[in-house]
């Protein structure tokens, strides 16, 4: 009998020491049916898997920026437990991309051994939206509506594709998606419809994240193949159903819904050309992984 | 005991008061021509931390109990929801002053709807049972809890989430 129930895990890998600033704890998808479907490409589903990764890691990370920083405990709280659910799904589907895609590359590999232009996430999440300068706990809260949102819409959808593995992430993550996005948007709501001050700088929230709408729903060529044999989901099919939950968050917020177009058209982190906030928040994530390589404790 | 017997007694590392079979999480045991056992569990949120604990504890106790070949996996379909927590493990929690969930019953298809009211206190206090009671924090000390508070006895509980 153990003393403590976390002595089991020190027990657990006696003899399997772990990476310093990895997991290392257990493979992620040890029971899940993992073959690739038939008349699947595997690089594409490998890409698919590492955008909807990406997409869950970057901003657990951006969260986890606000741990002990937050206005309120709670909030500390709140903000930390989203980024461990998006965590827990990144974990997932970069597992599954380094299995499909051939190259046999660990979820750990994908979050620290790659350079920022090999990240696939949308720009959104990237961005410095908080604490200290670079941002505001109302862009914090506006960006989390935004791909709580889109999130949900479209792992709503993916329950159903032909991949087993990210259905099953899907059916797990609509259900904690749908807990963020409410949370999100009380708070959109609460600062939007509050103060003078809250209602001014929860406007500006939303007028700096919006030209990032856009992005969310454009084609992607690796995507587009991956719809033909129901692998993926069109994201520009959940862009009705998102903006309706978001204007009708901003309009009971007593917010103007800006416009979803940004001007400069060059970027697309779905193809790795990203943003400098993403090799910044890199740099914090990947520190101790690039200075100490093989490290084990 | 049998293997079943002893993976069922396997506590909660995070809820101490309840096992793994009363939390839902445990889905079989079982045990291979060879001697083998095969454990299934399934996690409650995508990034519960627990998770590793419960397949250490799990291997530890059914080796210490002889079993030397132990295998533990997790499934991830179909999704845990909080209504495979048994009548037992619910009242494991009340007596423990943690407000059990409600049942959610299966989910009507089609979009999940936006809830922008504030929530209705359905949740009655686990000590006094006086349903006057506030959330005051969606989010609490694990994955799987909020926090309230009751007007009645002034006590702050928590609430296992609904999933």
């Amino acid at each position: 009998m153990n003393d403590s129930v976390y002595d089991g895990l020190s027990e657990e890998h006696a003899d399997d020491a772990r990476w310093a600033y990895g997991t290392g704890f257990h493979d992620e998808l040890s029971g899940v049916d993992r073959d690739i479907p038939s008349g699947v490409d595997g690089a594409d589903l490998g890409l698919y898997c590492q955008m909807l990764g990406d997409d869950a890691l970057v901003l657990a990370q951006r969260l986890a920026e606000w741990c002990s920083r937050a206005p309120e405990l709670e909030e500390d709280v709140a903000l930390a437990n989203i980024g461990l659910d998006l965590l827990g799904q990144a974990r997932l589907l970069l597992t599954r991309a380094g299995e499909v895609d051939g190259t046999g590359r660990s979820e750990d590999d994908f979050a620290y051994l790659r350079p920022a232009d090999q990240f696939r996430n949308l720009l959104l999440v990237e961005l410095d939206c908080g604490p200290g300068p670079g941002g505001d706990f109302a862009v914090t809260m506006a960006r989390l509506l935004v791909f709580s949102s889109f999130r949900l819409s479209l792992l709503y959808r993916l329950q159903s594709t032909v991949d087993p593995v990210i259905a099953a992430v899907a059916a797990k993550g609509v259900k904690e998606l749908a807990y963020h996005r409410d949370h999100a948007a009380q708070w959109v709501l609460r600062l939007g419809d509050g103060t003078a001050e809250s209602h001014r700088r929860m406007q500006a929230a939303v007028d700096r994240i919006w030209p990032y709408l856009d992005e969310l729903y454009a084609p992607h060529p690796v995507v587009a193949r991956l719809i033909e044999v129901d692998a993926a989901v069109d994201p520009a099919d959940v862009r009705a159903e998102v903006e309706d939950t978001l204007h009708r968050v901003l309009r009971a917020a007593t917010l103007s819904i800006p416009s979803p177009h940004r001007e400069s058209g060059e970027l697309s982190g779905r193809d790795g050309r990203h943003t400098p906030e993403l090799a910044e928040v890199l740099g914090t994530m990947q520190e101790l992984a690039r200075s100490l390589p093989g490290a084990v404790w | 005991m049998g293997a079943r017997e002893i993976a069922e007694q396997v506590l909660d590392p995070e809820l101490p008061v309840l096992t793994l079979a009363e939390l839902g999480v445990l889905r079989d045991v079982h045990v291979e021509p060879d001697g083998s056992v095969l454990v299934t569990i399934t996690p409650t949120y995508s990034g519960c931390p627990a998770v590793d604990v419960m397949r250490a504890q799990l291997r530890n106790r059914l080796q210490d109990a002889g079993y030397a070949q132990v295998n533990v996996r997790s499934v991830l379909s179909p999704a845990w929801t909080t209504d495979w927590i048994t009548d037992e493990g619910r009242r494991k929690l009340a007596t423990a002053g943690i407000a059990p969930p409600n049942r959610v019953g299966p989910r009507v298809a089609g979009p999940i709807p936006l809830n922008l009211e504030p929530p209705s206190a359905t949740v009655p206090c686990p000590r006094c049972g006086s349903r006057n009671t506030e959330l005051l924090s969606r989010f609490g000390a694990t994955a799987c809890k909020a926090l309230y508070r009751c007007h009645g006895c002034a006590e702050p509980f928590e609430h296992f989430k609904e999933l």
